[in-house]
């Protein structure tokens, strides 16, 4: 109801949009592939088999997806409300180092499924503390959100080298690759043979549904919308914009807490400086992409995390960097926010 | 023997504060005008790889710097269009940009990973180089780094100083009584959108042939960008003030290694930190600092009022709000 391109609603439309989008950058990237020396045909068929060519891959893809979808579908509440939540990947961060302080506390215990449990807690607790003190900073010290939850990253970042290099060192030498491996009572179960955690895949599902109906159906994504169109006038209606800011904010932290938490508990299976893997700043590009809609996230976030996975193996075949996935990335958010620019602009004139 | 170690500290802060300079100087021109220019630390990593390549290709230090220039000014080009004549959100063009520039110099750089190749040659300024204590600080240096020192005054000048300046502030403040007086605040944003994306060329191409030269991945300069937008604030949208930034946060950066001796569990990148929580800081200061209770807390006591006249760095009235014309 907010949009003023009625023509976006039209499959047609949308449809020649993404065609338009999607020739422009396969042809940027060819004509970059060619720049670096290989050959663009094979470069994209190694992408191919590198993330759909076998069940292990798949695996791996879905591995991304899930931290990808979590943080996404948390940026989406965020976004409604016309909050720039740049901080996710910091608050991605805090939700691993808050899992991992549970963790580590409760390597001894009888029941390894409550401590798991216990640290999906402190990791949505994480991410979300995290998040409603850049909301604080906004709301009651008026520094913008973009760069206080940028400062937040850099402080999410610090602390976490700091623990790694100090308090939680391995016993011996500290280095990147982080604190010692979690015994396995404390792993998720995992499907035999691949290295993928149902649980953390049932969660981004859930993740996604729940937000599909809180933004859809239910009164708080209609004020958060409402919000985010025009803060002054929902006020004047009896809102509390502030209120809802912090809220928006303390579900996209909890999101990113969670993502942060399941990097801990089913993947890595302990505290690495590079637990977020970027996923917060690309789950940004995902929601842009998605053009802020609920059913898009899942699909873009999954072809996302084809890119990364399967660009790993590049520089090993090609000898050309795994960049190329990120790249890729970006010029199809560039292009789709030219595209729309364009068509307003030849509306107005 | 401590004197001479200070002065070389002092020496390699204002050596390594000339990349952060660039950088900080030319998005403080940006933001003057309005403009945010988010895709700082991109800018500076495509930048850093396109000099190293252009000079080891064609074995000009100067042709290195004029394409890294030219990149800067292309990049801060796409957001100001994006922003002013597309209406996209220019945080998220700029955003998009940051990661992608950073990619694309990954990418397009790997063939020339870890080759040796040109680098400026130090250029002692005759007679004042000579000079004891100041001549080793300030004129022993690559001249990139006079240039960073020259840039300082200079864009103080330009800012404050000249009638183009006084037109790049007035459309940052108020665009539509710039308007009224005849200035167009669209030209007026993109060309201070070239001219800082210049200066941040400038500081990828500093990195890559003089303070740590060469290109790989990682190249060093990996996270300077994000500083320099700290520094912008903290210098409350002042290039002299936001160059001070720039070498306390230089000197924050030699001494890290002293640190590191003294607290050897605390890893270096920690200490490079600080800026932002700084930068958070000064927001809220400048936030507080503008309430009417602070006001009559500093009523009748002079220090108190020059206190908050230090603190409250006036943002740009209409910073990332875009000029829409009727």
């Amino acid at each position: 109801m907010t949009r003023n391109t009625p023509q976006s609603h039209q499959p047609l439309k949308v449809l020649q949009n993404i065609s338009i989008t999607a020739a422009t950058v396969f042809c940027f990237t060819f004509i970059l592939i060619m720049a670096s020396g290989a050959p663009p045909f094979k470069a994209f068929f190694y992408i191919f088999k590198g993330s759909l060519g076998s069940w292990v891959k798949l695996s791996h893809v879905i591995q991304a997806w899930v931290p990808l979808t979590l943080c996404a579908c948390g940026l989406l509440y965020t976004f409604r409300i016309g909050l720039w939540n740049i901080g996710i990947e910091g608050q991605m961060i805090m939700g691993a180092v808050f899992s991992t302080a549970v963790l580590r506390l409760g390597t001894q215990s009888a029941f390894p499924w409550f401590v798991l449990i216990l640290s999906f807690v402190a990791g949505v607790i994480g991410g979300g503390l995290w998040a409603v003190i850049a909301g604080f900073l906004k709301t009651r010290s008026g520094v913008n959100e973009i760069f206080a939850g940028l400062g937040l990253n850099f402080v999410a970042q610090g602390i976490i080298l700091w623990l790694i290099f100090g308090p939680w060192k391995r016993p011996g030498v500290a280095s990147m690759s982080g604190t010692e491996v979690f015994p396995t009572e404390l792993w998720l179960g995992t499907i035999k043979s691949l290295r993928l955690a149902p649980v953390g895949v049932g969660f981004a599902v859930l993740a996604i549904i729940t937000s599909a109906i809180l933004l859809r159906y239910s009164s708080i994504g209609l004020r958060l919308r409402a919000i985010g169109s025009n803060s002054h006038a929902s006020y004047l209606f009896g809102m509390k914009p502030n209120q809802y800011m912090l809220l928006a904010m303390l579900l996209a932290g909890g999101f990113a807490g969670l993502a942060g938490n399941l990097q801990v508990t089913g993947v890595y299976h302990r505290l690495l400086p590079a637990i977020s893997s970027n996923y917060g700043y690309l789950a940004l590009l995902v929601v842009m992409l998605a053009d802020y809609k609920v059913w898009a996230v899942p699909a873009i976030a999954f072809f996302f995390a084809c890119l990364n996975v399967g660009s790993i193996q590049l520089p090993m075949v090609l000898q050309v960097d795994s960049s190329l996935s990120g790249v890729i990335q970006g010029a199809l958010v560039l292009a789709t926010l030219a595209l729309s620019g364009w068509r307003r602009f030849q509306t107005a004139n | 023997m401590t004197e001479l170690n200070l002065t070389i500290l002092l020496a390699s802060v204002v050596a390594g504060a000339a990349p952060i300079i660039f950088a900080t100087i030319g998005e403080t021109i940006t933001e003057k005008a309005g403009l945010i220019n988010l895709s700082l630390d991109g800018t500076i990593m495509l930048s850093a790889m396109v000099a190293f390549v252009t000079a080891y290709s064609t074995d000009s230090i100067v042709l290195g710097f004029a394409a890294a220039a030219g990149v800067g000014a292309l990049l801060a080009a796409t957001v100001a269009v994006f922003s002013i004549y597309l209406n996209q959100n220019q945080v998220a063009v700029g955003f998009v940009l940051t990661l992608m520039a950073r990619d694309l110099a990954y990418f397009l750089g790997n063939p020339y990973s870890r080759l040796a190749g040109p680098q400026a040659a130090p250029l002692p300024v005759p007679l004042l180089s000579k000079l004891p204590i100041v001549g080793p600080i300030l004129f022993n240096h690559y001249w990139p780094v006079y240039l960073s020192l020259i840039l300082i005054i200079v864009a103080w000048w330009y800012i404050y100083g000249t009638p183009e300046g006084l037109k790049l502030r007035s459309v940052g403040e108020n665009p539509q009584a710039a308007f009224a007086r005849g200035i167009d605040p669209r030209k007026m944003q993109l060309f201070s959108a070239l001219l800082g994306g210049l200066f941040v060329g400038l500081a990828g191409a500093t990195f890559a042939l003089a303070i740590k030269p060469g290109w790989g991945r990682p190249q060093g300069a990996e996270g300077t960008g994000w500083i320099a937008l700290a520094l912008v604030i903290f210098g409350g949208w002042n290039p002299i003030k936001a160059a001070m930034g720039a070498y306390l946060f230089a000197f924050l950066q030699v001494i890290g290694i002293y640190l590191q001796g003294w607290f050897p569990s605390v890893p270096a990148q920690v200490f490079q930190v600080a800026p932002f929580p700084l930068m958070i800081f000064t927001l809220m200061i400048m936030f507080f600092a503008q309430r009417e209770t602070a006001q009559i807390w500093a009523q009748n006591t002079p220090w108190k009022q020059s206190l908050l006249k230090l603190l409250a760095g006036n943002a740009p009235a209409c910073l990332g709000k875009p000029y829409r014309p009727e």
